[in-house]
C-alpha cells in the first residue's frame, strides 16, 4: 500500500491529504499548518520588535502595532503552539500505547479541518478590514470599543478552531483510555502520553468556559446583547474570569505534553528510565488540577479584593512544588546516565535553565503584593515568554527534530540543527532576559512606542537584536527540513538507537495500519525492555489477523467549510448586508448537511487480509 | 565545553552593560521606590529574588556537574534507576518551606495594601481623591477640597493618600511605578487603594513622578501617561487654597490671549472646563479641565509644554494621540487663532 501512496501524482496526493482520517497523516497537517502559522506569528513577533528597537519609531501605526500584538499572541496560542503539539500527540501517541489509530478518525479530522478553517478565518481579517486589536485577552470594554470586524473574526474563528480542539481533546482520551496494547497498564505509559492524556482532560474542562465567553461576546458584537455592556446593567470582570479559567489551564494545555516530550528525551539520550516515575506522573496531574486554582492571579489588579489575592497567591505559589519535582527527576535522569548531545538533547538540556527562569519568576508574580508592581509591564512578557518559548517552542522544536525521522522517514541534519540552536537560544535569552527589567523600569506592556528620557532605550535594542537572532534560527531550521526532504535518506526503525517506547519498535514511518499484531507489553519502556533481552523487536500479543481499517472522507472538510462560510454570513449581517443572511443559511447548510450524510450513510471501513499482510516484507507468522 | 562558555559570557556581558547604564529613572523605576507602598512592594520583590537565585543557583549546580561528568564516552548501559525516596521527600518539602517564607509576608502584604478603612470613617481627614480615567487622559478630582485637576495629579507627602478609581469608557489601570503598584479602573465599579509619597526621595526624583496607564486601551494606550507632583503638605495646602480661589474662569491679560479666550469660549469651552470647582456630574467631564493648563509640565500629557507643541497638538491631535475624543470636535483653526489659543491657554496658572 505505501508503495502505491508514493507513486501517486500531486493531485492525488493533495486529495489523500483532504480525505485523510489516518492519525499520522492528520499529524502532517497539524505539523504543516502549525509551522505556517508560526512563521505568520513569528514574522508579527519581529514587526513588534521592529517597532520598539527605537523610542518614538514610526515603522507602524499605533492601531496596526495593537492589531499585530493581538494577532501574535492569538496566533502563537492557538493557531501554532496548540497545532503543532496536536501534530506530536497524533503522530506518536497512538504509537506509543500500540493502537493502530486513534478512537475515532473521522473526528480526528473532522478536528483539524475546523482548527484550520478557524484559523484562516481569524487570518482573512488582514485582508478585509483590520486585525483584532483588542489584545488576545480580548478584555471586554476595548472589545466592545473595538470599531470594524477584528473583534468578530477573532470571536468567530476562535469559536471554529475552539470546537476542533475541544473534539481533538475528547479524542485523545478516549483513545489512551479505550486502546492500550495488551500489558500497557496506565502506569506503564510513556509519559509524553501521559501528558497527553492529562492536557486532554484539561482541554475538555478548559475550553466550554471559553466556548461561553466567545458566545456571549458574539452575541453582543452581532446580535445586539449586553452582557458586557456596563451601561445596560452588563459585567466586563466576568469575560475576564471566564477567559481565564480557560487562558490559565491553556498554559498548561501547551506546557505539560513538552515536559512529556522532554522526559522522553532525557530518558532516550541518557539511556536511563526516567527517575522517579511514579512521582512524574503523578506531579502531571497535580499541576493539571491545580492548572484549574489559580486563574484569578491573572487578575491581581482588577481589585478583587485581599481575600481573594491572597488564596490566589498562594494556591498559585503551590504549583511550585510539583514543577520542581519535574525540574529535579530530570536532572537525576541524567545523573549517572550516559547523556549524548545530540539535537533533541540540546533543546532539552537548554530548557532546564531556561524554564527554570519563567518558573522562579512565576513564583515573583504569583507574589500578589508585588505582583501589582509587575501587572501588565515587560516584567510579565519576560516571565510569559520564558515559560512559552523556554518551555513550549523548545519542547516543540526537541520534539521537531526527535521524531521527524519517525514521521518521515529520514533525519534532520544534527549539524544544522545544532546552529539553529545556537541561534535561537542565545537569540531567546537575549530578547527576553532583559525584558525583566524593563518591566522593572516601568515599561507597560502592549505599548506601541515610548518616549526617549525614561532609561528604556537601550534594553529595547537589545531585545530586538535578540529577535533577530531567533528569526536566523528559524531560517536555518527551514532550510534544513527542505535539505532533508530534498535529500531523503532513509532510516530504520530506532535511528536515535536508544528508543525505549514503543513508536521505535515499528518501521519509520510506520505503515499504515501501524502494527501488524499488536505488540505484548511487558513493563515501562516496552522496546528497551525487548532489546536488553536481546530481541530485536516486540513479542506480538495476537496472532496474525485481518486488521479493520477506517475508510478516508471528505465529510469532515466540508462540516468545516460549512462553519467558515456561515461565519461570513454572521458577521456581516451585523452591515446589514442583503447577501450576508443567504450565505449564513447556506453555510450551515453545508455543515448540517454533511453531518446528515455522515449519519445516514453506513461506513464500514475496509479489512487488510492476513494473507496482504503476510506478503510485506518481515512479517511474523 | 569551551564553546558554550563562550556564548554564556554574551548575556553576561549584556548584563552588565546595563547595570552600568544605571537601574532606571527614579521618577519612573519599580526599582527606585519612593513611598511606604513601594517599599513594601520592593521588599517582596528582594526576598523572592533572593529565595529564587537560590533555587536557580542549585538547579545549575546540579546541570553542570551532569554536563561535566555524564556526557556518554562508552558504549555502556548505565544502571537503571527507577527513583529514590529520600530525595523525593528531599525536593518536595524544601520548597514547600522556602515557599511558606514567601507566603506570609505575601499575604500580610496583601492585605496591608488594601486596607483603606480611614477613607469610610466619619470625619476622616484623610485626603481622598477620585480618579477618572477616560480614553487617553485622566480626571482627579478631590471632593474633600472641591476641586477638579486633569492628566497631572498634585498630592502632599509623607502622608497617606487614599484613591477612589473608576473609568468612564473602557478598562485602563493607574500606576505611578516608583511609588506603587497598579489598580485596574474598572468600568463597573470603582476600586479603591492608597499611596504614601516619601518626601526625601520625592525631592530625589525631582518632585514629578510619571504615571502610566497599564491595561491596553486602544491605539493610543502607549501614550496615555500623566504626571505626579509631590509637595509637601505647607505647599500643597497653599496649592488647594489657589485652586479654590478660582471662581470664575481667569481673565486674558493680554489682546492675544484675550482673542484666545473668546475661540475658546466659542469652540472648546463645551468639553474643557476652566474653573476648578467643577459642578458638572462626572460623566459630563468630557475632556480635561484646564484651570491650571499653564503650571503642567507636559501638553496632552505627551508633548513638552511650549506654545509651538500646544498648537501644533491643537492643529491635528490625531497625529500625536491616535484614537482620541478631541480630534475633529471643533472647528479649524488657522495660524492666528491658534497662536492666540495657545496663548491663552499657556496664561491660565493659579501659581506663580
Amino acid at each position: 500500500m505505501s508503495t502505491i501512496a508514493q507513486k501517486k501524482g500531486f493531485g492525488a496526493t493533495v486529495w489523500d491529504f483532504l480525505t485523510t482520517v489516518d492519525h499520522k497523516k492528520i499529524a502532517i497537517l497539524y505539523l504543516i499548518a502549525g509551522g505556517f502559522f508560526f512563521l505568520v506569528g513569528g514574522l508579527e513577533a519581529v514587526f513588534i520588535r521592529i517597532q520598539l528597537a527605537v523610542p518614538n519609531n514610526d515603522f507602524v501605526s499605533a492601531g496596526a502595532f495593537n492589531e499585530i500584538i493581538t494577532m501574535h499572541g492569538t496566533t502563537m496560542i492557538f493557531l501554532a503552539a496548540m497545532p503543532l503539539i496536536f501534530a506530536f500527540m497524533n503522530a506518536v501517541m497512538p504509537l506509543q500505547i500500540g493502537a493502530r489509530d486513534v478512537a475515532f478518525p473521522f473526528v480526528n479530522a473532522l478536528g483539524f479541518w475546523l482548527f484550520f478553517f478557524g484559523g484562516i478565518f481569524l487570518n482573512l481579517s488582514w485582508f478585509l478590514g483590520g486585525a483584532p486589536d483588542a489584545g488576545w485577552t480580548s478584555y471586554a470594554s476595548l472589545a466592545l470599543h473595538s470599531k470594524g470586524h477584528g473583534i468578530d473574526f477573532y470571536v468567530l474563528g476562535l469559536q471554529i478552531s475552539g470546537i476542533g480542539t475541544l473534539i481533538g481533546g475528547i479524542n485523545f482520551l478516549v483513545t489512551i483510555i479505550n486502546m492500550r496494547a495488551p500489558g500497557m497498564t496506565y502506569m506503564r505509559m510513556p509519559l509524553f502520553t501521559w501528558t497527553t492524556f492529562v492536557a486532554s482532560a484539561l482541554i475538555l474542562f478548559a475550553f466550554p468556559p471559553l466556548t461561553v465567553g466567545l458566545t456571549l461576546m458574539m452575541f453582543d458584537r452581532l446580535f445586539g446583547a449586553n452582557f458586557f455592556d456596563v451601561t445596560m446593567g452588563g459585567n466586563t470582570v466576568i469575560w475576564e474570569h471566564l477567559f481565564w479559567i480557560f487562558g490559565h489551564p491553556e498554559v498548561y494545555i501547551l506546557i505539560l505534553p513538552a515536559f512529556g516530550i522532554f522526559s522522553e528525551i532525557f530518558s532516550i539520550f541518557s539511556r536511563k528510565r526516567l527517575f522517579g516515575y511514579s512521582s512524574m506522573v503523578f506531579a502531571t496531574v497535580l499541576i493539571g488540577f491545580l492548572g484549574f486554582m489559580v486563574w484569578a492571579h491573572h487578575m491581581f489588579t482588577t481589585g478583587l479584593g485581599p481575600v481573594a489575592n491572597a488564596i490566589f497567591a498562594v494556591a498559585t505559589m503551590a504549583i511550585g512544588v510539583p514543577t520542581g519535582i519535574k525540574i529535579f527527576n530530570w536532572l537525576f535522569t541524567m545523573w549517572g546516565g550516559s547523556v549524548k548531545f545530540t539535537v533533541p538533547m540540546y533543546y532539552a538540556f537548554g530548557f532546564i535553565p531556561s524554564f527554570v527562569m519563567g518558573g522562579v519568576t512565576g513564583v515573583m508574580v504569583a507574589t500578589a503584593a508585588a505582583d501589582y508592581q509587575y501587572h501588565d509591564t515587560y516584567f510579565v512578557v519576560a516571565h510569559f515568554h520564558y515559560v512559552i518559548v523556554g518551555g513550549v517552542v523548545l519542547g516543540i522544536l526537541a520534539g521537531v527534530h526527535l521524531w521527524w525521522p519517525k514521521m518521515f522517514g529520514t533525519m534532520l541534519s544534527e549539524t544544522l540543527g545544532k546552529v539553529t540552536f545556537w541561534f535561537f537560544f542565545i537569540g531567546f535569552h537575549l530578547t527576553f532576559f532583559i525584558q525583566h527589567f524593563l518591566g522593572l523600569w516601568g515599561m507597560p506592556r502592549r505599548v506601541f512606542t515610548y518616549l526617549p528620557g525614561q532609561g528604556f532605550d537601550t534594553a529595547n535594542m537589545v531585545s530586538s537584536i535578540g529577535a533577530a537572532f531567533m528569526s536566523i534560527g528559524v531560517l536555518v531550521m527551514l532550510y534544513n527540513i527542505i535539505m532533508t526532504s530534498v535529500k531523503n535518506v532513509k532510516v530504520g526503525n530506532d535511528p536515535w538507537e536508544d528508543g525505549r517506547t514503543l513508536e521505535w519498535s515499528i518501521p519509520s514511518p510506520p505503515p499504515f495500519y501501524n502494527f501488524k499484531q499488536l505488540p505484548l507489553v511487558r513493563g515501562l519502556d516496552a522496546y528497551w525492555i525487548e532489546k536488553m533481552d536481546g530481541k530485536k523487536g516486540m513479542t506480538p500479543a495476537e496472532p496474525l489477523g485481518d486488521i479493520h481499517m477506517p475508510n478516508g472522507s471528505f465529510i469532515p472538510f466540508m462540516i468545516a467549510l460549512g462553519l467558515f462560510i456561515a461565519a461570513f454570513g454572521a458577521m456581516y449581517h451585523v452591515d446589514k448586508e442583503a447577501w450576508a443572511l443567504p450565505v449564513l443559511i447556506i453555510g450551515l447548510l453545508v455543515t448540517f448537511g454533511s453531518m446528515f450524510v455522515r449519519s445516514i450513510k453506513d461506513d464500514h471501513g475496509f479489512h487488510i487480509h492476513k494473507e496482504e499482510l503476510q506478503d510485506e516484507k518481515g512479517a511474523k507468522a | 565545553m569551551k564553546r558554550l562558555a563562550k556564548w554564556r559570557l554574551i548575556p553576561l556581558f549584556a548584563l552588565l552593560a546595563l547595570v552600568l547604564s544605571g537601574c532606571g529613572k527614579p521618577f519612573v523605576s519599580a526599582l527606585s521606590p519612593a513611598g511606604e507602598v513601594a517599599d513594601m512592594q520592593y521588599d517582596l520583590m528582594k526576598l523572592s529574588t533572593y529565595v529564587m537565585v537560590g533555587v536557580i543557583l542549585i538547579v545549575m549546580i546540579i546541570f553542570v556537574l551532569i554536563f561535566v561528568r555524564f556526557k556518554r564516552k562508552d558504549d555502556r548501559i548505565p544502571k537503571q534507576v527507577e527513583g529514590s525516596h529520600k530525595l523525593e521527600i528531599i525536593w518536595t518539602t524544601i520548597p514547600i518551606l522556602l515557599l511558606l517564607i514567601l507566603a506570609v509576608p505575601t499575604v500580610a502584604a496583601t492585605f496591608k495594601l488594601a486596607d483603606v478603612s480611614p477613607m469610610d470613617k466619619k470625619d476622616s481627614k484623610a485626603l481622598v481623591i477620585n480618579v477618572r480615567s477616560h480614553l487617553y487622559w485622566w480626571d482627579f478630582e478631590y471632593p474633600g477640597q472641591k476641586i477638579v485637576t486633569s492628566q497631572e495629579l498634585v498630592v502632599p507627602t509623607d502622608e497617606k493618600v487614599y484613591f477612589n478609581l473608576k473609568s468612564m469608557d473602557v478598562k485602563h489601570s493607574f500606576w505611578i511605578p516608583a511609588v506603587g503598584g497598579k489598580l485596574d479602573t474598572n468600568t463597573e465599579n470603582i476600586n479603591k487603594f492608597w499611596l504614601e509619597f516619601d518626601d526625601k526621595r520625592s525631592n530625589e526624583a525631582g518632585n514629578l513622578f510619571y504615571g502610566k496607564c497599564a491595561e491596553l486601551c486602544g491605539p493610543s494606550h502607549a501614550l496615555m501617561d500623566f504626571k505626579v507632583k509631590a509637595m509637601s503638605r505647607d505647599k500643597f495646602d497653599a496649592w488647594v487654597t489657589a485652586m479654590q480661589d478660582v471662581k470664575e474662569p481667569q481673565k486674558a491679560d493680554t489682546d492675544l490671549a484675550a482673542q484666545g479666550q473668546e475661540i475658546f469660549n466659542q469652540s472648546c469651552i463645551g468639553c474643557h472646563a476652566v474653573t476648578p470647582a467643577n459642578k458638572m456630574p462626572e460623566t459630563a467631564r468630557l475632556a480635561p479641565n484646564l484651570t491650571n493648563f499653564g503650571d503642567r509640565s507636559r501638553v496632552a500629557g505627551i508633548l513638552d509644554h511650549n506654545k509651538e507643541e500646544l498648537k501644533n497638538w491643537i492643529q491635528n491631535p490625531e497625529t500625536y494621540k491616535p484614537g482620541n475624543m478631541m480630534t475633529g470636535k471643533y472647528k479649524e483653526l488657522n495660524d492666528q487663532e491658534l497662536d492666540a489659543v495657545a496663548e491663552y491657554l499657556m496664561g491660565l496658572k493659579v501659581q506663580e
